[in-house]
């Protein structure tokens, strides 16, 4: 029978609402396309080459035109030649790994502390309202000003690095953890007890991962507190026993009145704090989000 | 303790005083918010006294802000009324939100398989539910999709597959299809009544539609506005697969509609 769309046979319903399921579906299906390769190139890698390039060269343009002292203002390749030194001398890498490995140990430390510490807080209202407030307000206190306790508590010594890190980087995650369960939908919470997860079952099976986002955003901000905090520590507790780290080399440059070198030192701990952000923090981010439909495929 | 009501006070059809003789009984329930004494607190239902016999479909039927949500969550046990007692016999029941309440972190068939685990079916036994849930509302192939790429009818049958997977006695849904475009609806429509006539589930259904509570009710119930009351209530004759273009479904909700145009016209006068 061909007039079954036009004339519904009480007979024929079900086979009618199946056919419109089966079109309704056809209809609704999210449609995903990859972004081809060229794509990727042209959005995402040309722009910040096109920045960094444009830096480069007004820079450049500074030095040639003698604007300052060359003592104060080298050329580009002065920087560079430091670092093929470093380089050849086979010390980069190992001054490089010194503070990437403290600032990571801290970190996870921090991870260690911060998390159970936001549960906490976020969870009972007595020790919200006992620290709530300073462990939001610890995260405007620039950590730097913790090293000279540090150092006279630990003496310029390893332990006083980690220390500084973990009052940086504790509140962060703390409060990133905190937020995110407070920004949890009640409609998740409400939707996990009458299923039966309450307790236990519910803080793991929904308020966790519901909190997520929140918490992800609070270790990405950790670790900018880390790296932050461990490069004061390192420019200001600065002793031969520690082991050269990318402060100590700044603060070393600096003594030796050799600009190159501190450039050198500035731009080697922007990379190193972009490059953990980029490799580990934004790829996470990125999948959390985009799993649950929160970020726009860019 | 409340004194012990029987049910015999209410003017609906006798129901015999037998064993299970109920799957909700809501026995003169008033909710207000706010604390009790505060003036700005308003009765939001009041004395309502309302059961659902077990496999029964009951629709509630009611003015938008007439208090049917709040209702629910009282049955679900999401809050407790403020007198009065509700009592659900066969365990928690399973909840349907008017927005689906999926978890964005799970695929939909992880969404399925959460409320077995809670449940406390074994890990071996859940994956095979969860696609049996799914294909029961027509979602096969669905299980590795996420919420957000579900389209919103598909949605609500994820929804409804994970309320189903609750196992619970009683479903309570509080407008679960009143976000779709029209053929959608009819199509769920047919799926949730078949699901109930294949099952012993007792259904409350909130709606504001009049025409999908005579189409999936075997009774339709009525409540007033400021405060909720039970304000009339009808027994659906019609046998089940009806279509919403049925010509008995609409007279009996010109009837109806009527009814509660008369209880939304009470509230002007004043
Ligand atoms: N938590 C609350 N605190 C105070 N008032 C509330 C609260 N929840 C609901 N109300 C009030 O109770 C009344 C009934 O709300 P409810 O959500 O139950 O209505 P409804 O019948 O489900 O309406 P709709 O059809 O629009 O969903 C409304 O007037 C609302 O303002
Ligand atoms: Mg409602």
């Amino acid at each position: 029978m061909a007039g079954t769309e036009t004339t519904p046979a009480p007979g024929t319903a079900e086979g009618d609402l199946a056919g419109l399921e089966a079109g309704l579906d056809a209809l609704d299906a999210v449609q995903e396309r990859r972004t081809p390769f060229g794509q990727v190139l042209l959005h995402k890698v040309l722009p910040p080459v096109t920045a960094v390039l444009l830096v480069l060269a007004v820079w450049k343009l500074l030095v040639v035109a003698g604007v300052t002292a060359d003592y104060k203002l080298p050329d580009p390749s002065a920087v560079w030649h430091s670092l093929r030194g470093l380089w050849l001398d086979g010390t980069l890498l190992g001054i490089v790994w010194t503070s990437v490995s403290r600032g990571l140990l801290g970190f996870l430390a921090a991870l260690a502390i911060g998390t159970p510490l936001g549960l906490l807080v976020a969870r009972s209202a007595f020790v919200r309202a006992a620290i709530g407030p300073i462990l939001s307000g610890l995260q405007s206190l620039p950590s730097v000003a913790w090293v000279p306790a540090a150092v006279i508590w630990l003496g310029i010594t390893d332990s006083a690095m980690y220390a500084v890190i973990l009052l940086g980087a504790v509140p962060s995650i703390a409060n990133g953890l905190v937020s995110g369960i407070d920004q949890v939908p009640p409609l998740y919470l409400r939707a996990g007890r009458t299923m039966g997860a309450t307790g236990a079952r519910g803080a793991w099976h929904v308020l966790l991962p519901a909190a997520l986002p929140g918490y992800i955003a609070g270790l990405k901000q950790g670790w900018a507190f880390s790296w932050r905090s461990l490069m004061a520590a390192e420019l200001i507790a600065s002793s031969p026993d520690l082991g050269l780290g990318l402060g100590q080399y700044l603060e070393n440059a600096r003594t030796d009145s050799d600009m190159p070198g501190v450039l050198l030192g500035i731009l080697l701990i922007l990379f190193v704090g972009i490059a953990i952000d980029l490799i580990v923090f934004s790829p996470l981010e990125r999948r959390v989000l985009r799993s649950r439909g929160l970020a726009a495929a860019r | 303790m409340a004194p012990a009501l029987t049910t015999g006070g209410s003017a609906r059809g006798a129901v015999e005083d037998g064993a299970p003789a109920a799957a909700v009984r809501i026995d003169h329930v008033h909710k207000s918010f706010g604390r009790p004494g505060d003036r700005r607190s308003v009765p939001v239902l009041d004395d309502i006294t309302l059961d659902v016999r077990p496999g029964e479909f009951v629709c509630l039927l009611g003015a938008s802000g007439c208090g049917k949500s709040t209702l629910l969550n009282l049955v679900a046990g999401l809050d407790r009324p403020t007198a009065g007692t509700i009592e659900v016999p066969g365990g928690r029941p399973a909840l349907m939100f008017q927005e689906h309440a999926l978890f964005p972190w799970l695929t939909a068939g992880r969404n399925v398989e959460l409320a077995l685990r809670l449940r406390g079916l074994p890990r071996e036994a859940r994956r095979a539910e969860a696609e049996r849930l799914l294909d029961l509302v027509r979602l096969g192939g669905a299980h590795r999709k996420r919420v957000h790429e579900l389209s919103g009818g598909m949605r609500q049958r994820v929804a409804l597959a994970r309320a189903l997977a609750q196992n619970s006695r009683v479903l309570l849904m509080d407008e679960p299809f009143a976000a779709l475009d029209a053929i959608t609806r009819d199509v769920l429509h047919h799926e949730l009544t078949r699901i109930w006539s294949e099952t012993s589930l007792s259904v409350l259904f909130v709606t504001h539609n009049v025409r999908e509570a005579v189409r999936l009710g075997q009774r339709v119930v009525l409540l007033s506005s400021r405060p909720g009351r039970v304000a009339r209530e009808w027994t659906v004759g019609l046998p089940q697969p009806r279509r919403i273009e049925d010509a008995a479904v609409a007279d009996l909700s010109v009837e109806i509609t009527e009814e509660l145009r008369g209880e939304i016209r009470r509230h002007g006068r004043h």
